[in-house]
């Protein structure tokens, strides 16, 4: 479109311009302000002079930071949690998306099923239900707390669900016609073909697993047993002296208290999800789409 | 072999491709769904679901008598309400000023940047605010300082807490919806524009003759399905940022839920209120699905 370039349209390109370059910088500031202050000493905290760069640089809340062995320790639960987790729900979400994706002519008892499933969408048991059943099935206090009961995504599967039956049905029939059954079907054609939308949801799976804090709060009886984002939680918010059992815990929750540690602790946890996010550049855009804007 | 023989044989795999699925999601959803009978019980942890007593509606009037309850459903709906406005407006606006932009390098890098705090948990955002928003030494209140503000407590304060949980929400999940948003204006027709600047309309008649109501469907089906959502402020959030202070006016549904039942350790009152929410918001969300169904043609699957 050919447009004269006048004066008004020069400016009001220039404010559009300059306003979401505010916005985009309004995002990441508290980001790098965090950033800053952990790199800086405790003097310049204080007194107020770390804004977006760090003063008096120092690695020395790092250093306490990853010789904190209570810090370490749940990172390594949150890995443990990540990998375990992330691979149980991708192999539920194939399993229950693929069956689900067929036509109810070819396959009678789906709409059964999808209604099984959706229906966990419409109504949820609640806190309370939650943790009894969690603790009348052993997983209290187990890292299986935090994986097992939410280990089948409903909107993960029908977002790979919907993908699936946007596969070509050639695809099947001559398959069948070549004597494979749905395992062969499954695995030979239709993942190696759902690349792009598993690769979305495993990464979406990734990022909730590394975040998710409440399960381990409420799930797991030691502060031993706490992933990342829970022992986060305890020292990061407000020390809350009713879930402090020791003294010796206490003392060290009071230390943490220092804001470059604290700056660092964030930084720090924030880290992987940062690393994958250029990942998840490539996918989201098409993955919301996806999910919320149908036809 | 019959025809509905041999699909049936063929089919026997998927059953067991299922198994899993439906067994994990019958113990752990339907069975807790189950576990509400506790809001109907004298719920001892020791007796368990069969060996407490029952005492039917006793723990709904409990809730019912207690004054917070109603402050804490008032809360909860004001600020839900407050949270689905700015989630119109916000990301329609950088949505339509983003559709604005030539330079596609430009374009792309405010929507990398403007997605980023999606991605960070509340655990870590409520560090960062914490910080950020301190009365002593957070950036906002220096920066508020230079023009001659005084520091304002925005965690502590019942009066504003409110609204810094909506503006930082907002803050957090805009640039998503601004995502969808763009995506349903670049779905509208180029001819619609082209005739329009061939009639003499300027970008702006063009923005509120075409792209908005261009965008309508979408903006109607993304009001429409977040109505189910109503009676969920958003727990991790104020989870986060609340502490007592700011507790008559920041309390919500779910953090209420929380105290009573695992702080104050009445199971059964905490399930009951619970249970209260679950049932209302069954309604509110399946009546939203058929609406969206009915008028915007969308299926879940």
């Amino acid at each position: 479109m050919v447009q004269q370039k006048t004066i008004g349209r020069r400016l009001t390109a220039g404010s559009i311009y300059l306003l979401l370059a505010l916005l985009a910088l309004l995002c990441i500031i508290p980001l790098l302000n965090v950033l800053a202050i952990s790199f800086s000493s405790t003097k310049a905290i204080d007194q107020g002079l770390v804004t977006l760069w760090p003063v008096e640089f120092s690695v020395r809340a790092y250093h306490y930071v990853t010789g904190n062995s209570t810090f370490m320790t749940s990172a390594a639960v949150s890995l443990k949690r990540v990998f375990l987790g992330t691979i149980i729900n991708m192999v539920l979400t194939v399993l229950v998306a693929y069956p689900l994706s067929l036509e109810s002519k070819n396959f009678k008892p789906r709409t059964w099923y999808v209604w099984f499933f959706v229906f966990t969408m419409l109504f949820h048991g609640g806190l309370v239900p939650n943790y009894v059943v969690v603790t009348q099935t052993h997983l209290i206090d187990t890292i299986w707390a935090l994986i097992i009961p939410g280990a089948v995504p409903i909107f993960n599967v029908v977002l790979v669900l919907n993908f699936m039956r946007g596969l070509p049905k050639e695809l099947a029939e001559s398959a069948f016609i070549d004597g494979a059954g749905h395992w062969k079907l499954l695995g030979r054609i239709i993942v190696p073909l759902s690349k792009p939308v598993l690769a979305t949801v495993m990464l979406f799976t990734v990022v909730g697993h590394w975040n998710e804090w409440f399960a381990g709060i409420i799930y797991m009886n030691s502060p031993k047993h706490y992933p990342l984002a829970s022992f986060l939680q305890t020292v990061m918010v407000s020390i809350d002296i009713t879930k402090i059992g020791n003294p010796i815990e206490l003392a060290e929750l009071v230390k943490l208290n220092n804001r470059a540690i604290r700056a660092a602790e964030i930084f720090l946890a924030a880290l992987p999800v940062l690393l994958v996010y250029p990942f998840l550049q490539r996918y989201f855009i098409t993955g919301i789409v996806m999910g919320s804007v149908k036809e | 072999m019959t025809p509905a023989r041999g699909r049936w044989r063929q089919n026997v795999p998927l059953h067991f491709m299922l198994l899993p699925g439906l067994i994990l999601t019958l113990i752990y959803s339907y069975g807790s769904m189950l576990g509400n009978v506790i809001a109907f019980q004298d719920f001892l942890p020791s007796r368990g679901l069969f060996g407490s007593d029952w005492v039917g509606l006793e723990n709904f009037k409990y809730v019912y008598s207690l004054p917070q309850t109603g402050q804490v459903i008032r809360n909860t709906l004001f600020i839900s309400v407050m949270k689905m406005s700015a989630g119109l407006i916000v990301p329609i606006a950088t949505a339509l000023l983003l559709n604005e932009i030539a330079k596609q390098w430009f374009k792309r890098t405010v929507q990398t940047l403007v997605y980023l705090p999606h991605f960070m948990s509340w655990v870590i955002l409520g560090g960062i605010l914490h910080d950020v928003l301190s009365p002593n030494g957070g950036i906002v209140n220096e920066v508020l300082g230079l023009f001659g503000i005084e520091p304002i407590y925005f965690l502590g304060s019942e009066r504003i807490f409110p609204f810094v949980l909506v503006g930082t929400n907002e803050w957090k999940e805009f640039g998503f919806s601004t995502i969808v948003y763009l995506a349903a204006i670049t779905s509208i027709n180029p001819v619609l524009y082209e005739s329009a600047v061939i009639d003499g309309a300027n970008r702006w008649q063009q923005m509120l003759r075409i792209t908005l109501p261009g965008m309508l469907p979408i903006i109607i089906l993304m009001s429409t399905l977040s109505l189910g959502n109503i009676l969920n402020a958003g727990f991790d959030q104020v989870f986060n940022l609340y502490n007592p202070s700011v507790y008559t006016t920041g309390d919500i549904i779910d953090t209420y839920v929380y105290r009573i039942a695992l702080i104050n350790g009445q199971l059964a009152v905490g399930t009951a209120v619970g249970l209260f929410k679950s049932v209302i918001s069954f309604f509110l969300i399946a009546i939203s699905y058929t609406m969206a169904y009915r008028y915007a043609n969308y299926r879940i699957f």
